[in-house]
């Protein structure tokens, strides 16, 4: 089958899709954004969580055909449109929160999620949060500061903060 | 034009300010950028136009004969390239890190669960999927060898491999075993010394490395009848050692680029899909693509050993510890992998940092048709800790001691021996780790009145609300050794250039190390740029087409990696201040490399690198190895085994919901010598992340394996911690640095996963009155509905 849909604010169009395959394959192998990573393929891990029409999801548990004409962004659709990095992207490098980083472009859309929802979360709000992405090297300790950097610097930018 | 400056102009105050993202600054990761932009390209990320994709058909049983493999079916399939078998493997049917026993698809017999026999390449991963469904099996189904009763009957349950295979190695279904003996060994007699004995049998489940990111990579024919693998591995040049006689190839036709890697703690080690996918581009002309499933990787790749242990300590009435006797028994599984190494290891460190006269060790690995073990992180020490640890608290309870005191009261220290007559010639603090982490402040009690749900064990699922939960404390101290023991000549290359690019001098750094999150890649930059003085370091990929670095394994890359960067930057600085000398005529004795410039003490600055290069580029290369040690006496285990040993103090404090039996680790608090370190950020980081690998094995973490069958192959079944069961892991590093190593660094990454289990398992203890042999600890050990 052949489906359309947005991915990062571009069309995109993918022909002899299977019906069987997953958004996540089709955003891996087809249209050429590898940023969603294949860690468990049934949702346990988090780590290919996208937005679905502005909704976190596993795109592993989302048929392909389930997103035509719908809009989906990825962890590539986080930076700035400069190319910059998003505040949550330079906020996981600059606290140590990237080891081998296999997690991270799925820690990366959850924790954009969460600072949309609240800019100020407690820790618990956080663990609540991450805590369905799976992280293997790094603790969660520097993934908490990272949250918490992120939480500060989108609220100074704001002015609330400091 | 040169900048040589005026004698005695004293300039040196800015350039000699050590740079911040030298040794000992915390610089950021040169791949964490494109790490956050989802732009690095992992091993399962690799693509290539007109690729395949391959698959393996694999065992359901753990034991059986195969009578006919029929692949007819599966060849019709459209869409399907190549279906393979044993048959079509061009050279050496066997592979192996340490015994090759392992046959890279399966020859007339299955030996565990998972055992690859048959391999498919087709154009789509469904297309494979379903040919693999189609190749017919027949199979004499046998009865497992799975307990250590029956591996050590073999007269009664048959042998795993024949007698008469590998029969240099060990015999019967022992795969290795290590025996150790010092001071009076422990006899009748020395037990009459002992005041107080206590004995316990422990029992460490399977855990499994779940590294993320899943074997994968992709294999790329070339023209020369070579082959190119882009490959996540622990160590390119050892998969090459094992790839190239099975692929009927020269090593220098096989050619590893190492892909980026998702975690491996040992997982990585062993050969997984690199010979299948390399196969199967060999006889399709086309590149293959291999990206196991998650319940693959599970079969895919060697475990944890699952341990059995009795231990009895004896000790004087004052808590000093006067004779220890083990049995450590380890499940091997199907192949050797690591096992012998693993013994070693288990049998060597097996009575903990502790000082005691007289010692007597017999550790074994068994070969059985449970899954294959071999590297984990932590590597035969984890075991042995739980065992050592355990006895600690037991012993301290029956002297009515505080644990703490009693360990400290028996702490090794430098210029002490190890049991295996070792004398420790570097600092050794382990009294004084856990005197730090019993001082560091205890986190405040459970506060009922303001109860977040979540904090509670059991945490989002409403379990309770605060009633039924004890608070307990435990203490613990691990040992663990750096780098590859018994003789062997451990060593790693490193190439340095240093050339004038852009108006500026840049650092080239080229290693093979495998760079799998650990962070060796900021390190080796942080090291050139100190050794050189310079601040543009590009690290070249990581391929075989430099010498080899050795396993990011061990705890031991930035020791041996890193040193070999510092080596080869050496070399590159002296080459470049005898450059000078011979243009210039130097003759002062202090010229150093500072901030581009070459310096004198006494004259200050000389020349500025770029001048002195100019389009010339120096390229050197060196290697690394670590001090000679010695293989342990079979029979006695005494030998200079270890290169470097290296510590961790453990304290963690628990809420228990005892009608539950669920558990929250409320805090892990750790602290550790480093040595120095190069970047304090990432040893951080690598403390924590050890410490949480330990929580899991303490809690929650087994593959179960029942009649030599996976049950759990699944991150649904298998559990890691998530956000919600990590605590806070306050870390406190001492930097004590050892005369043998490089900048004086210990490797970090492993001892936290030794010392953290047993702190754990401790203060469940002291917060449930229950004595816990068995790892992980289940709800049902704590409600005794077992």
């Amino acid at each position: 089958m052949r489906i359309t849909f947005t991915a990062n604010g571009k069309p995109v169009e993918a022909d002899d899709v299977w019906e069987g395959e997953s958004l996540l394959y089709v955003l891996r192998e087809r249209v050429g954004l590898p940023g969603s990573k294949n860690a468990c393929e049934q949702g346990e891990c988090g780590s290919c969580t996208v937005y679905l029409d502005g909704t976190p999801v596993c795109s592993c548990l989302v048929a392909a055909g389930q997103v035509q004409d719908r809009e989906v962004r990825t962890v590539e659709g986080l930076a700035e449109e400069n190319g910059e990095l998003g505040l949550v992207q330079q906020a996981f490098v600059d606290a140590g929160a990237v080891q081998c980083g296999f997690c991270t472009p799925g820690l990366l859309v959850q924790t954009d999620a969460l600072l949309e929802k609240d800019d100020q979360p407690s820790d618990n709000d956080i663990r609540e949060a991450l805590s369905g992405n799976l992280c293997r090297c790094t603790g969660y300790e520097k993934i908490m500061d990272a949250v918490r950097l992120a939480s500060a610097r989108k609220c100074a930018g704001k002015g609330h903060g400091e | 034009m040169s900048t040589r400056t005026i004698a005695g102009q004293k300039n040196l105050q800015n350039i000699n300010q050590a740079s911040a993202d030298g040794i000992g600054g915390s610089p950021l990761r040169p791949d964490g950028t494109l790490k956050v932009k989802g732009e690095f390209a992992y091993s399962s990320d690799m693509w290539h136009e007109d690729m395949l994709w391959g698959m393996a058909l694999r065992s359901p049983h753990p034991r059986a004969n195969i009578l006919s493999v029929d692949i007819s079916e599966a060849l019709k399939l459209p869409g399907v390239y190549a279906v393979l078998t044993h048959q079509d493997i061009p050279g050496s049917k066997f592979y192996g890190l340490e015994i090759k026993d392992q046959p890279a698809l399966a020859i007339d017999k299955v030996r565990y669960h998972g055992e690859p026999i048959a391999l498919v390449a087709a154009d789509h991963p469904e297309t494979a999927r379903r040919a693999v469904k189609k190749i017919k099996v027949e199979y004499e189904v046998l009865t497992p060898i799975v307990t250590e009763e029956q591996c050590l009957d073999p007269e009664t349950h048959g042998y795993v491999h024949e007698p008469h295979e590998f029969k240099s190695h060990g015999y019967g279904n022992i795969c290795h075993e290590q025996k150790l003996v010092s001071g009076l060994g422990v006899t009748d007699e020395v037990r009459a010394l002992a005041d107080v004995i206590v004995t316990g049998e422990y029992e460490v489940g399977m855990q499994d490395q779940a590294f993320l990111g899943p074997e994968s990579g992709l294999a790329v024919p070339a023209e020369d009848g070579g082959i190119d693998l882009y490959i996540a591995t622990q160590w390119l040049h050892v998969d090459r050692e094992q790839m190239a006689p099975v692929l009927g190839l020269p090593e220098e036709k096989v050619r590893l680029t190492l892909a980026g890697v998702g975690g491996a703690f040992g997982g990585r080690e062993d050969i997984s899909m690199q010979i299948h996918a390399c196969l199967l581009a060999q006889h399709t002309g086309k590149p293959v693509k291999i990206v196991y499933a998650r319940d693959e990787s599970f079969f895919g790749h060697v475990h944890r050993h699952p341990a059995k242990m009795r231990y009895e300590h004896g000790a004087t009435r004052d808590g000093k510890l006067v004779f220890a006797d083990c049995r450590i028994v380890l499940d091997g599984g199907a192949y050797a992998s690591a096992s012998p190494a693993v013994v070693g290891n288990a049998a060597s460190l097996g009575h903990g940092p502790y000082v005691i006269p007289n010692v007597k060790m017999h550790a074994i690995a068994l070969y059985s048709n449970n899954p294959s073990c071999g590297a984990m992180r932590g590597f035969g020490a984890v075991q042995a800790a739980f065992g050592y640890e355990s006895q600690m608290d037991k012993l301290a309870a029956e002297l009515g001691m505080d644990p703490v005191e009693l360990r400290q009261l028996n702490a090794m220290a430098e210029g002490d021996h190890m049991p295996t007559g070792q004398r420790i010639d570097s600092p050794a603090p382990v009294a004084e780790l856990l005197q730090r982490v019993k001082d560091m402040p205890l986190p405040p009690p459970l506060d009922l009145e303001n109860l977040d749900i979540r904090a509670v064990p059991g945490a989002l699922s409403n379990t309770s609300h605060g009633e039924g939960i004890v608070r307990g404390v435990g203490y613990s101290v691990g040992i663990k050794n750096v780098g590859f023991s018994e003789g062997f000549d451990d060593y790693s290359t490193a190439r340095v250039r240093l050339e004038v690019i852009g108006g500026e001098p840049v650092a080239m750094v080229h290693t093979a190390m495998a760079e799998v999150g650990q962070g060796g890649v900021t390190v080796h930059a942080q090291i050139a740029r100190t050794e050189l003085g310079v601040e543009q370091v590009t690290i070249h990929p990581a391929n075989t087409e430099v010498g080899s670095a050795g396993s990011t394994s061990a705890s031991r890359q930035t020791y041996m990696t890193g040193g070999a960067v510092k080596l080869a930057a050496e070399a590159v600085k002296l080459a470049l201040i005898t450059k000078g000398r011979r243009r210039y005529g130097w003759t002062q004795n202090d010229i150093d490399l500072v901030g581009g410039k070459v310096v004198s003490e006494a004259d200050g600055v000389l020349v500025a690198m770029v001048d002195l290069l100019g389009d010339e580029a120096i390229d050197l290369t060196r290697e690394h190895h670590h001090r000679p040690t010695q293989p342990f006496d079979k029979e006695t285990g005494q030998g200079f085994g270890h290169v470097q040993y290296t510590f961790c103090a453990n304290r963690a404090v628990v809420d228990v919901d005892v009608e539950l039996g669920l558990v929250k680790v409320v805090e892990l608090t750790a602290v550790q010598d480093v040595g120095k370190a190069l970047n304090p950020l990432s040893v951080v980081g690598q403390i924590q992340g050890g410490c949480t690998q330990a929580l899991g094995l303490a809690v929650m973490e087994e593959i179960i394996v029942k009649d030599g069958k996976v049950r759990n192959a699944s991150f649904t079944d298998y559990l890691i911690p998530t956000i919600l069961d990590t605590p806070p892991i306050p870390v406190e590093i001492l930097e004590l640095p050892d005369p043998n190593a490089p900048y004086g660094l210990r490797g970090v990454g492993e001892a936290p996963t030794v010392s953290a289990t047993p702190s754990i398992v401790a203060a469940i203890r002291q917060a449930t009155g229950i004595a816990l042999n068995r790892i992980p600890v289940r709800p049902e050990h704590l409600t005794g509905t077992l």
